[in-house]
């Protein structure tokens, strides 16, 4: 990972609601995978400090220029509004490629994109890799209504099977991501699940995923304050192995009256940094129902994956809750 | 070019630019973008008796020049940081500044006691207070005299030689009443300021923006209350030496510090907006000295002129 000034190569809009810049970062073009994310600087002087992350939308290693990585973004707050004034030419801070991507499959694979809102980003750029490397990508895209869907005429494009769904039914049939779900793995034969989007959706797709057996990577939307691993705010509760020394220790000390009751488990539960151990886990890892905290509409541009509303439901979108002061 | 060593407590140091406790972690990650032997230390994240798991999410907002924060000291224990982060620290040639944290004075005194037999190659010992006092109510130990005298000389006692210092709350009435509670109790330097109290409210939830509700504020925000800190602190007790921190971003800022009385300074929050601030810093004092004809960082501390 490092530290860049990347220069604006060009800024678009998909549809009315999302931005789109394309900055020329060759080194983090280079080394970036899907589902890892940019730490960007949203401004000058010390009003609003931190860095926004994004995950990264789409990398283009060929053509003109060395290496470009696009984001994309919806208006958020302070930060999200600077980078929308963005024109080509000007300079960006990065810091980059930050966290652990989604892992490939190892031989050919059925994959299922399952995106909601902006936290379908990280699954076109996954597509494109998928797609280079053989496998069948089939995509479910939702949001709450047409405009928040982040462009469904790409996704049909590179899926062999694409659903678009909308709750208000503006746009492809009307629902939400899991009530198709279901029948998409059976008539897609899916063997692994990729998703993103807000907790509970994340949450869902997991529970539907499991019960079919398949596995599933979420890529987690936590505010962040650092992005490299020392500020331990990013954290998601997450189900892991306890070492095996450990075991043995705390079976030896048997006797002890103080010792937590969830020891007498090979599972503990510890707080995982998003940032470094994540921002994609294993969804049967992640202990949900700890997650559901709201996050104020103003701090969620501080959530990488795109700037999904972080643990709202889709409901909770930005046009109903524009963020303050802008 | 400008020395940059310093004399901190008796120990020769680098440069007097270390990095602050709870944003550089044990020095992993930061060592990607910073050469730990370039710091003048690193402030290792508190560490505890047992390990903490911390606090529920979210654990912090941005608020404005700065952030708030409720981490709940999440850490792996003294243990883990004797075997694991120490070696490790020692052998990429960093000063280390451990810091301790605690619930009960008996805690403080129990990891002192494993610092004792296994803290061999420790520069100096942070002592964290900002942590409530399960044996008073849950108040801060920093927050009051008898607290604060009653952690340092139960640490002092344990680590008869170990360089102590503690880090002091500014949410209080008088820092220098502490301050002084605190030498009296066997510090040999203190570390200014630990973060201030703070709240932030997200009215669409109608609900606190920290699961933990109250949180600490750190940031450029702050900077004011800490340089005023540490130049009360300096004037009352010119000899003690103070490691400034609060908001530190830029080589003018750390200059403010060195000033107003700081023998050091420590990069903070800075740490995560620009991962090798403290580097900039360091670059940017010794480019002042330079032009301002200073052989030595020590000439300028306390140079504050606030007569005449």
């Amino acid at each position: 990972m490092l530290l860049a000034r990347g220069e604006v190569l060009g800024h678009k809009k998909y549809g009315e609601h999302y931005h789109s810049l394309t900055i020329v970062a060759p080194e983090i073009g280079e080394k970036i995978e899907p589902g890892q994310f940019v730490h960007v600087r949203c401004g000058e002087g010390s009003a609003h400090i931190l860095r926004r992350p994004f995950s990264v939308y789409r990398v283009h290693k060929r053509g003109g220029w060395a290496s470009t990585i696009e984001i994309v973004f919806d208006i958020r707050g302070a930060g999200t509004e600077y980078l929308s004034r963005l024109r080509p030419h000007m300079i960006v801070d990065l810091v980059g490629p930050l966290g652990r991507g989604f892992a490939l499959p190892k031989g050919r694979a059925h994959c299922l994109l399952v995106g909601g809102g902006i936290g379908a980003a990280p699954l076109f750029f996954l597509a494109d890799d998928l797609r280079n490397e053989g496998h069948r990508v089939d995509v479910i895209l939702g949001a709450r209504s047409n405009r928040m869907l982040l462009n469904p005429i790409e996704v049909r494009r590179l899926a062999s099977v694409a659903r678009v769904v909308t709750e208000d039914g503006s746009t492809g049939e009307q629902g939400r991501v899991t009530d198709v779900l279901e029948e998409t793995i059976d008539r897609c034969d899916t063997e692994i699940i990729y998703t993103c989007g807000p907790h509970p959706m994340l949450e869902a797709v997991t529970k539907i995923g499991v019960d079919h057996k398949l596995p599933v990577q979420v890529a987690v939307e936590e505010l962040m304050a650092c992005g490299y691993g020392v500020c331990m705010t990013c954290v998601i509760p997450l189900k892991v192995k306890k070492p095996s020394k450990d075991r043995g220790r705390r079976r030896r000390a048997g006797g002890n009256a103080n010792a937590p009751k969830e020891d007498e488990s090979d599972e503990e539960v510890t707080y995982a940094r998003s940032c470094t151990e994540g921002p994609v886990f294993n969804g049967a890892s992640v202990v949900w129902n700890g997650t559901a905290e709201p996050v104020a509409p103003d701090q969620a541009e501080l959530s990488p994956g795109g700037l999904a509303v972080a643990h709202g439901s889709l409901e909770d979108s930005a046009d109903e809750h524009p963020p303050p002061g802008n | 070019m400008a020395d940059l060593s310093i004399k901190l407590a008796g120990h020769e140091l680098r440069t007097p630019v270390l990095v602050a406790s709870g944003t550089f972690g044990a020095g992993r990650e930061g060592s990607l973008f910073v050469p730990l032997n370039q710091l003048g230390g690193i402030i290792v994240k508190s560490t505890t008796l047992t390990p903490w798991k911390g606090k529920p999410t979210p654990r912090m907002c941005e608020t404005p020049s700065g952030m708030l924060n409720a981490i709940g000291i999440q850490n792996k224990g003294i243990d883990h940081f004797i075997s694991t982060d120490l070696p490790w620290l020692l052998k990429k040639d960093a000063a280390v500044f451990a810091s301790i944290a605690g619930n009960t004075v008996d805690e403080y005194v129990k990891i002192a006691d494993k610092l004792r037999t296994g803290g061999r190659g420790i520069t100096g010992v942070e002592i964290n207070i900002s942590c409530p006092n399960l044996e008073d109510r849950n108040n801060m130990f920093s927050h009051s005299t008898e607290s604060t005298a009653a952690v340092v000389a139960a640490v002092r006692k344990a680590l008869p030689k170990a360089t102590l210092f503690p880090k002091l709350s500014p949410n209080v009435t008088s820092i220098t009443e502490i301050a002084g509670a605190a030498i009296e109790a066997g510090a040999d330097g203190l570390s200014l300021i630990n973060t201030l109290f703070g709240m932030a409210i997200d009215v669409e939830h109608r609900r606190p923006k920290l699961a933990g509700v109250t949180g600490g504020l750190s940031g450029p925000a702050i900077r004011p209350v800490a340089v005023r800190a540490v130049w009360e602190i300096h004037n009352e007790w010119p000899h003690i030496p103070i490691i400034g921190q609060g908001g530190i971003s830029n080589a003018e800022d750390a200059l403010e510090f060195i000033l107003a009385g700081a023998s050091a300074i420590a990069v903070g929050t800075a740490n995560f907006v620009n991962p090798r601030a403290s580097l900039d810093v360091t670059k940017g004092i010794s480019e002042y000295m330079d032009s301002n004809h200073v052989a030595s960082v020590t000439e300028l501390v306390g140079a504050v002129k606030t007569e005449g």
